[in-house]
């Protein structure tokens, strides 16, 4: 397959650069306003680095007002936008294009409230994931979604792509943890959506929000959900010699009406690349291996775990080993979360993001399998066990472009196999633009004109995040276009 | 009604559908018709029932995931699934009590409806645990978003949009939902005498608590017929139930002595309070609140102040369910005044036809907003045939 394309810059836009920057200059204080081709160039890919391209220009605003000033002024202008957070995107959902005004969310990263006794956290868009757990947990409260790159990440961007992590089998989702937002319109107008209340009625516009990847608006407040954590949380490792076992063990945990709050499944390639980075104690002598996770009081969990065990040796669990410290459990979690970078430290990868139904899981890792060395490559697996959301890690050689285009297409297959055995194109990450080619393969053509319609509803000209999520031909404009 | 079609198929309910765009006639859909009595009546010459689009389609309990047909009876998929030691999380509410219908609730309804009941407060709305749906749009097309998968980021999740929004944006013929396993063990345990204030604060230290409420109420004492009642609910594997029922009991020990409730008898009481029942005897119109639950003993005391209500909360006062009598247009501007301060919304649940036509059920929405949602259905449903004003005039 051909690299993935962007659409041709609109030579018109580019011949006014001068005119729109300084109309930009007049709606924002100057360092708020990157036009140097030196600073531009920080924002012109994000993690799906494979594929960059230089904006026009970069606003970095600090109030909703400046977002809203910005955004109905290229609006006007009809200059295409793209809203971006921290840049961690792994589907290029933040790549922007030579015609483009990056709004980069970045400076709006404060923590505005955070209401205990409500369980409403009230934050800017550009504050990260994991600075949300950071502010409430010394009174013992977290925010669920734990994407891994949780560090870097912004809720803004968690919000546009509905972000998920290790712990979304019992937690849910980021569109399970959020109240409300505050949403920027293309044409600047700001609306409230949802709030301090639970199930606003009417349409649900937060849902429909939740990982529409910065096409229908610019988020730049929210109110999510923060919780009460358990006594405790124990992360346990169990070894399997085939992933057929590890996989009816899953199942068989499940059926015994056991929801840990994690399910994490690692295959020999990625046990060794982890284990190797993180030196967590994963056992090299398996095939497969599960990352259980239980939480509760001590006897709560001792109670579960039992369970769990008792579960396990039915399915001919080779090896047992439970985290006897909190230094344990964060070097555990540190292997499992590092996964994608230590898979780094040896080889240049792409990272897919295919969901399945659980019960097609040997089936499909033996198909990954034989996709992969089809194309004379090598894979790592890690995945979310509970829910179905493979991440098999393609690994490549990046200056090698016959390779390249190789992994890529490996990847495409791998995601058509998850379509064809009832999956989706991805879990967690977004569409962006690397799967935006295959949306063809999930939704046929009458699916995807009712999604269209409903974004043109937001935005008729399609200036919001445009090269994403639709395939470039055949898009419907609103209306007002 | 001059017509009333029954698919039952998804190809039926396309021709059903395109023979209504081509007349350009509007429809009226329904499901087994017990929440026919929300939102406010709908002018429409035809009908189009869900009813006979019934069966299950798709059951993995390993997977926890259920999909049917639109028709389906909720108490067929509530069965089915407790044969395999689940349920659905969300705890669905049955408008029959309140409503006072006739008929059997359907799937497809709990969908369109968002309909959630007790537990919603920990597991989630509907809308959350609704993962995939089929519906035929206003051009007579079938439509398929989301899927069997719960994690799917693949596209706008026009999934949660359906959800909640009552047959407006299409004719729903096949719902898939995730489910949890059914808990072995539920206790429920009983404060007595708090007032509503101090039964919220309860309320507010128990879901803050790492105990894992899957339902906390209050009843004043009016609506309890004796003492006030603030009920606590945990549920899970019996070991762990039982500590934290102890841990629970310690916690709240400065509201008073907490009960166990006989678990027939807790049971009984999350079901009636799901389905509204402390207050369906109550003639007049009845209105639930969802609000910032810190300030729902103040928006009631608000309400209180200027007309005549009684009231129960859910949802750690989260939910406000409210009775009052029908003049002054049901109270609306009062109580919706009061649902403001407390940062919320007051949705119409019931009141006669006459007075859904004058007081929107549902919560106006901000002018942009309302702008956007004529926009959206204009583009899921050109001609305006699927439920034309239920949710909003115009719409």
């Amino acid at each position: 397959m051909s690299a993935i394309a962007f659409p041709t810059p609109d030579s018109e836009i580019l011949a006014r650069r001068d005119a729109l920057i300084a109309g930009l200059a007049a709606l924002v204080p100057a360092d708020a306003l990157i036009t140097s081709e030196d600073e531009r160039r920080a924002f012109e890919t994000d993690a799906f680095t494979a594929y960059r391209r230089m904006p026009l220009a970069v606003v970095l605003p600090r109030t909703t007002e400046e977002v809203a000033k910005v955004l109905a002024y290229c609006h006007h202008a009809k200059v295409p936008v793209i809203p971006r957070g921290a840049g961690t995107s792994l589907a290029g959902g933040a790549i922007p294009q030579e015609d483009a005004v990056v709004i980069g969310l970045s400076r709006l990263n404060r923590v505005l409230d955070i209401d205990f006794p409500n369980r409403i956290a009230h934050v800017q868009a550009g504050v990260t994931n994991l600075s949300i757990t950071n502010a409430v947990s010394a009174e013992g409260y977290f925010f669920a979604p734990d994407p891994s790159s949780q560090l870097a990440c912004t809720i803004g961007g968690n919000i546009g792509m509905n972000s998920g992590g290790a712990h979304c089998l019992k937690y849910g989702v980021t569109t399970n943890n959020i109240l409300g937002v505050t949403l920027v319109l293309v044409d600047g107008t700001v609306v409230e959506i949802g709030g301090d209340a639970m199930d606003a009625p009417g349409y649900d516009y937060l849902g429909l929000v939740c990982g529409s990847e910065g096409q229908l608006g610019i988020i730049t407040e929210a109110k999510v959900r923060i919780l009460r954590a358990a006594e405790g949380a124990r992360p346990v490792l169990f070894g399997f010699e085939t992933s057929e076992q590890a996989g009816s063990a899953v199942a068989a945990i499940i059926g015994a009406g056991i929801i840990p709050v994690a399910m994490e499944f690692m295959d020999k390639p990625a046990i060794e690349i982890c284990e190797a980075f993180a030196h967590a104690g994963y056992p090299l002598d398996v095939d497969a291996l599960l990352i259980i996770e239980v939480e509760g009081s001590d006897e709560e969990m001792d109670a579960a775990l039992a369970r769990i065990v008792a579960i396990a040796k039915q399915h001919g669990v080779k090896t047992v080993k439970e985290s006897k410290s909190a230094i344990e459990t964060a070097a555990i979690w540190k292997g499992r979360k590092s996964a994608f970078g230590a898979t780094g430290r040896v080889a240049d990868y792409i990272c897919m993001d295919g969901t399945i139904p659980t019960g097609q899981l040997p089936f499909v890792l033996r198909r990954i399998d034989e996709i992969v060395k089809g194309y004379g490559l090598r894979v790592a697996n890690v995945f979310h066990a509970g829910d179905g959301n493979l991440h098999p890690l393609v690994l490549y050689n990046v200056n090698d472009p016959e390779e390249a285009r190789k992994a890529e297409d490996a990847g495409n297959d791998i995601l058509k196999l998850c379509v064809e055995v009832g999956g989706c194109l991805t879990g967690e990450h977004g569409v962006g633009i690397e799967k935006r080619d295959l949306m063809n393969h999930q939704f046929n053509r009458e699916d995807l004109h009712e999604q269209m319609r409903i974004r043109a509803s937001f935005d008729a000209r399609w200036i919001l995040n445009p090269a994403k999520v639709f395939p470039l031909d055949g898009r419907l404009a609103g209306e007002a276009a | 009604m001059k017509q009333i079609d029954t698919p039952q198929s998804e190809a039926q309910a396309i021709e059903a559908v395109a023979s209504a765009l081509a007349e350009r006639t509007p429809l009226r859909i329904t499901g087994g018709g017990t929440r026919a009595g929300l939102g406010r009546p709908v002018a429409a010459a035809r009908g189009l029932s869900a009813a006979k689009l019934s069966g299950i389609t798709l059951y993995e309990p390993a997977e926890m995931v259920i999909g049917a047909k639109a028709g389906t009876p909720l108490a067929e998929i509530e069965a089915t699934l407790a044969e395999k030691g689940q349920r659905l999380p969300f705890e669905p509410m049955d408008h029959r009590a309140i409503l006072g219908s006739t008929g059997t609730p359907t799937i497809g309804a709990v969908a369109a409806g968002n309909i959630s009941g007790p537990r919603r407060v920990m597991a989630g709305a509907a809308r959350d645990a609704l993962i995939g749906v089929r519906y035929v749009n206003g051009r007579a097309e079938a439509i398929k978003n989301g899927g069997r998968v719960m994690k799917n980021v693949t596209g706008l999740d026009l999934v949660k949009f359906q959800a909640g929004a009552y047959g407006t944006l299409g004719f729903l013929t096949e719902v898939t939902f995730r489910v949890v396993p059914r808990a072995e063990q539920e206790a429920v345990l009983v404060i007595e005498g708090l007032d509503d204030a101090r039964a919220i604060a309860a309320m507010s230290t128990a879901l803050t608590s790492p105990y894992e409420m899957t339902g906390t109420a209050h009843l004043p004492a009016d609506v309890a017929g004796g003492a006030a009642r603030t009920l606590f609910r945990l549920e899970g594997f019996a070991d762990s139930v039982s500590y934290r029922t102890r841990a629970l009991r310690h916690m709240l020990a400065g509201f008073g002595k907490a009960e166990t409730l006989a678990s027939d008898v807790g049971s009984k009481a999350f079901a009636d309070l799901r389905d509204a029942k402390p207050l369906a005897a109550e003639g007049g119109a009845i209105w639930r609140l969802s609000v910032k639950p810190s300030l729902a003993a103040q928006t009631v005391a608000q309400i209180r102040a200027q007309r005549a209500a009684r009231v129960f909360y859910d949802w750690g006062g989260g939910l406000i369910w409210l009775a009052t009598g029908i003049e002054s247009e049901a109270g609306a501007g009062v109580i919706r005044a009061a649902a403001k301060a407390a940062k919320g919304y007051a949705t119409l649940q019931r009141a006669p036809e006459e007075v859904r036509v004058t007081v929107p059920p549902f919560e106006p929405e901000a002018p942009a907003l309302a702008a956007l949602t004529k926009r959206i259905k204009t583009a899921a449903d050109p001609a305006g045939i699927f439920n034309p004003g239920l949710m909003f005039a115009g719409v």
